[in-house]
């Protein structure tokens, strides 16, 4: 075992993980980060993507102990870099667009969908939807049939996440 | 996953004798190695990240080649300007690759030693006629891919090999035409095909079941007379395909006919 340090949601950590720790299991076992979710467990289906240095990455297939020196950010964390929130809003962007378009119902890929769809944005401030169904590629929902995950990340493109007037398409 | 020790060298040479002395085995970016590991299929008692490696993951160009460290993902082959300038239809390829978090942290170096008979980068380097190097030697592609997973590198204990780089010769007239599954990403069929000097084409499948192969009937035909007509009326047989629950060998057989003429329009096309 080796201590490392990484930052997590902007706050420092020393770490003395096993080999076969999962950043997974450090989030969710050992820092009750439980926002991040645990799906297939086998890197298909996307619940588990943490940004690590902007990257999204599946947390279900990388070991603590590679990430020495690098910044995670989880959904807990995500408002802070992606602060188009409304005022005093715990949320992101995103995150508000996601509740205004109805873009969840029962959540469980939701952290993966948004930690996706912000590297999207990072990169590609006004995808198309072409663009957008593409990039999420690795993230599947088993509820909503995408179009309402869509119709948020166009909107939280566009800024009209934000405010009033958001359009529910359910 | 069973229990063993990790290490993060930053130097090639720190690796190779961390491997030597724990005879264990090389991490890259750990889309097939992790899930082998939490299957229980791989008990290596030490695993050698090679994610800080920086020599691993450079991208030069000298007398005609481009050399790409084994290390660089998926996403930044995709992305390097270099690539897209000189192999166009390698950085398309790389870009495509299962989805976004996997390219985030998916290496080239990996793909070519795991030789998964899906994979899409030994298509494209045995096509290319590229060379793998390796902390040992450098080897042609087609001494390199040896079927299902096997490759030319040894995997024996402390002596273990390390692929290092591909070079690859900067030869625009090339393409790559996939057919997804449409549940993994993965390639049903792959083909890439390059026309090289003096018009000499090769032809390279992968997702046939049986490890990437090249079609040297299509080869020859092309060779003669570059177009997709000339295809017309080859077959390939079945037998050199796999049915599985995906598909049937037969219509593998007519998609990588389908393919092969789909990648000699998008050279004929200048979508390259």
């Amino acid at each position: 075992m080796t201590v490392i340090r990484l930052t997590i949601n902007q706050k420092p950590i020393d770490l003395d993980p096993p080999g076969n720790r999962l950043l997974i299991e450090t989030l969710r076992d050992e820092l009750h980060l439980t926002g991040t979710h645990s799906g297939c467990d086998t890197s298909q289906c996307g619940a588990c993507l943490v940004l690590i240095d902007g990257q999204s990455v599946k947390s279900c297939s990388v070991f603590t102990g590679e990430l020495d020196g690098a910044a995670i950010t989880t959904i807990e964390g995500l408002a802070a870099i992606d602060n188009f929130g409304e005022g005093d809003s715990p949320l992101g962007r995103i995150q508000t667009a996601f509740q205004q378009y109805h873009g969840l119902q029962c959540g469980f890929c939701t952290s993966g969908m948004v930690i996706s769809a912000s590297e999207l944005l990072a990169t590609t401030p006004h995808p198309t939807e072409a663009e957008i169904r593409h990039w999420l590629e690795g993230n599947i929902c088993r509820c909503t049939g995408y179009q309402n995950i869509i119709a948020a990340i166009m909107a939280a493109a566009t800024g009209s996440g934000t405010g009033e007037g958001g359009e529910s398409h359910v | 996953m069973y229990e063993f020790s990790l290490s993060t060298p930053t130097n090639l040479a720190d690796a190779v004798a961390q491997q030597q002395d724990s005879g264990g085995k090389y991490l890259a970016g750990g889309q097939t190695l992790v899930p082998t590991l939490k299957l229980r299929l791989a008990d290596p008692g030490h695993l050698i990240s090679l994610r800080r490696i920086a020599e691993l993951r450079t991208v030069s160009e000298a007398d005609g080649f481009l050399t790409l460290g084994a290390g660089l993902t998926h996403h930044e082959v995709a992305r390097s300007v270099l690539v897209q300038h000189r192999l166009p239809f390698l950085a398309r390829m790389a870009g495509a690759i299962g989805d976004p978090a996997v390219r985030n942290r998916g290496t080239l170096g990996g793909s070519v030693a795991n030789n998964d008979p899906s994979a899409d980068y030994p298509a494209a380097l045995l096509a290319l006629g590229a060379r793998v190097v390796t902390n040992r030697r450098e080897l042609p592609a087609d001494e390199f891919f040896q079927g299902l997973f096997a490759t030319a590198i040894t995997e024996d204990g402390d002596e273990s090999e390390l692929v290092t780089a591909i070079r690859l010769p900067c030869l625009r007239r090339a393409a790559y035409a996939k057919f997804k599954h449409p549940a993994s990403g993965f390639a049903l069929i792959g083909v890439a095909v390059v026309q090289g000097d003096e018009d000499q084409v090769r032809v390279a499948v992968t997702g046939s079941g049986f490890g990437v192969a090249r079609l040297r009937e299509f080869e020859a035909a092309l060779s003669q007379r570059f177009a997709a007509e000339s295809l017309a009326s080859l077959s390939l047989s079945p037998d050199e395909f796999a049915s599985d629950s995906a598909t049937s060998a037969d219509y593998r057989a007519a998609l990588a006919k389908a393919m092969t003429a789909d990648a000699v329009r998008q050279i004929i096309q200048g979508f390259f």
